[in-house]
Formats: structure tokens, C-alpha cells, sequence
């Protein structure tokens, strides 16, 4: 059985600091240096926020890391993208189909108030 | 996720949690819902099968956490053709001049202990609205698409 990717991008996407670095990579590649540059954050704590990235699929490097640049990988958002519309259109269908029930029980209650109506 | 239904907020909670009512609207309209488990109380579990016209069965499950008449239902939703990425729902229900507006609010717990590949650097599942995450993830995407066009 493959790895659940889907999990580990959702957990990748989980956190703001890595979400805010794939916007930025989303402009164009940066290295770490760039990358680690608007937050208040050190090289390292940067560097292990790309390795969660990296471990989803979501940011590739060049093989020295200090120098190569990190790109954006899109494939696993259309996953979640995918994913994530499935969902809502299972749920938008469920809330249509309540908005019908709901109706029919509302009528339902209706009629049987006027066929039973109280003194 | 936000909906408004023509209906007091009693009606509209109710349809969530009573089993009478759930196979009437729960899931795609093309498939026949059954409610397999259904113990509305927190810790309780909740099991739903979905049958399409194939006869293929799809079942969703979850433990309800909190439940707070007319007003809240926190409950956990997982898919299990999909195992281990399971959804924290919290729904509240408001009502104004009988209409009812629900607000479904989806967090992703993460995995990370049934997850080896996650560092100890990860936090757990982000606070985050559907539609802030799926304007991200449109943004990145498109973005991404005019970068390299």
C-alpha cells in the first residue's frame, strides 16, 4: 500500500510559517537564505520547515542546499485540491438534499396540524 | 462552510442527529445512506454506509466529541477508503426570523504519530476555514501556472 500523501501535505500545509514559504516560492524560486529573510527565524528552524515540505512533495532543491534554490512543486496541491472539491461537493449535495427534507417534514407537520387541528 | 435553511434551528439540529432522519439527506443523492452506528453522546462513535447503484459501499465514521442542542455539534469524520486523515467538525446552528444558518468549520488533525515521515518540527493540525484553504491552495496553484506559462 502507497504512503497516505494526502495526510502528509494536509500535516505540511498545517503550520503558517511553511504555508507563508510556499506563497513566496508560488512568485518564483528563492534559497533558504531568501526564504528565511521576512521571518524573524534562523537558518536551521527554516531548513527543518522545508524538509516537512520536501518530505510532501511540495518544495524540491538542488543538492547543495545552502546555494541551490527551492522550487514550488504543485502536484500534491491538486491532490488536496481534488480531495478538498470531492468533499465539498459531497457535503453541498448533502445540505441540499436537508434543504428538501427539511421542507417535506416542515409541510408534513402542516398538514397534520390542519387535519388535526387543536380547540 | 455556511448554509441557510428555511427551518427553526431545532428541525435542523435534529436532522443531524437523529438516525430517522439522516439516510433522508446524508451524502451524494445518487447513493442509499444506511446508519450503521449512531450513539449521539461524546465519545460515542457514528458509522454511515453509502451504497451507490453499482452496489459499491463507501462508509464514513466518526466519535462525536461535543454535543450541545440546539446550538453545537463538534464530532470527527474520517473516510475509511482513505485511513488516517481524519477531519474535526465543529457545526454551530444560529437562528434569525426561522431561518436557520449553519457553520461547518472542518480542522485537519494531523497524523503525526501514525505518520513517521513527519519531523518533530511539525505542529499539529492547523485552525483552518475551508474557504481560507481552498483560496490558498487556488492562489498557489495559479500562481505556479503563470510562473512557468
Amino acid at each position: 500500500m502507497t504512503t497516505d500523501h494526502l495526510s502528509t501535505t494536509f500535516a505540511a500545509l498545517a503550520d503558517p510559517t511553511r504555508r507563508a514559504i510556499l506563497a513566496r516560492l508560488a512568485k518564483g524560486e528563492a534559497t533558504v537564505n531568501e526564504l528565511a529573510e521576512p521571518f524573524s527565524l534562523s537558518l536551521p528552524a527554516v531548513s527543518k520547515h522545508l524538509k516537512v515540505l520536501q518530505r510532501a512533495g511540495l518544495v524540491s532543491q538542488g543538492r547543495r542546499a545552502q546555494w541551490r534554490p527551492c522550487r514550488l512543486e504543485t502536484a500534491p496541491l491538486h491532490e488536496v485540491a481534488n480531495w478538498m472539491e470531492d468533499y465539498r461537493q459531497f457535503w453541498d449535495e448533502s445540505y441540499h438534499r436537508l434543504d428538501e427534507y427539511l421542507r417535506d417534514l416542515l409541510m408534513q407537520g402542516q398538514e397534520q396540524g390542519k387535519e388535526n387541528p387543536r380547540d | 462552510m455556511t448554509r441557510v435553511f428555511d427551518a427553526p434551528r431545532e428541525l435542523v439540529f435534529q436532522a443531524h442527529i437523529d438516525p430517522r432522519h439522516v439516510p433522508h439527506w446524508w451524502g451524494q443523492r445518487s447513493s442509499t445512506t444506511t446508519v450503521d452506528v449512531m450513539d449521539v453522546r461524546p465519545g460515542g462513535a457514528w458509522r454511515f454506509v453509502q451504497r451507490d447503484p453499482e452496489g459499491n459501499e463507501y462508509a464514513f465514521r466518526g466519535e462525536y466529541r461535543e454535543i450541545v442542542p440546539p446550538e453545537r455539534l463538534v464530532y470527527t469524520f474520517e473516510f475509511e477508503g482513505m485511513p488516517g486523515h481524519i477531519l474535526v467538525e465543529t457545526i454551530t446552528f444560529e437562528e434569525r426570523g426561522g431561518k436557520t444558518t449553519i457553520t461547518t468549520t472542518s480542522l485537519f488533525d494531523s497524523r503525526e504519530d501514525r505518520d513517521g515521515m513527519l519531523e518533530s518540527g511539525m505542529e499539529s493540525g492547523a485552525t483552518e476555514s475551508w474557504d481560507r484553504l481552498a483560496e490558498l491552495l487556488e492562489r498557489l496553484q495559479k500562481q505556479a501556472t503563470a510562473r512557468t506559462s
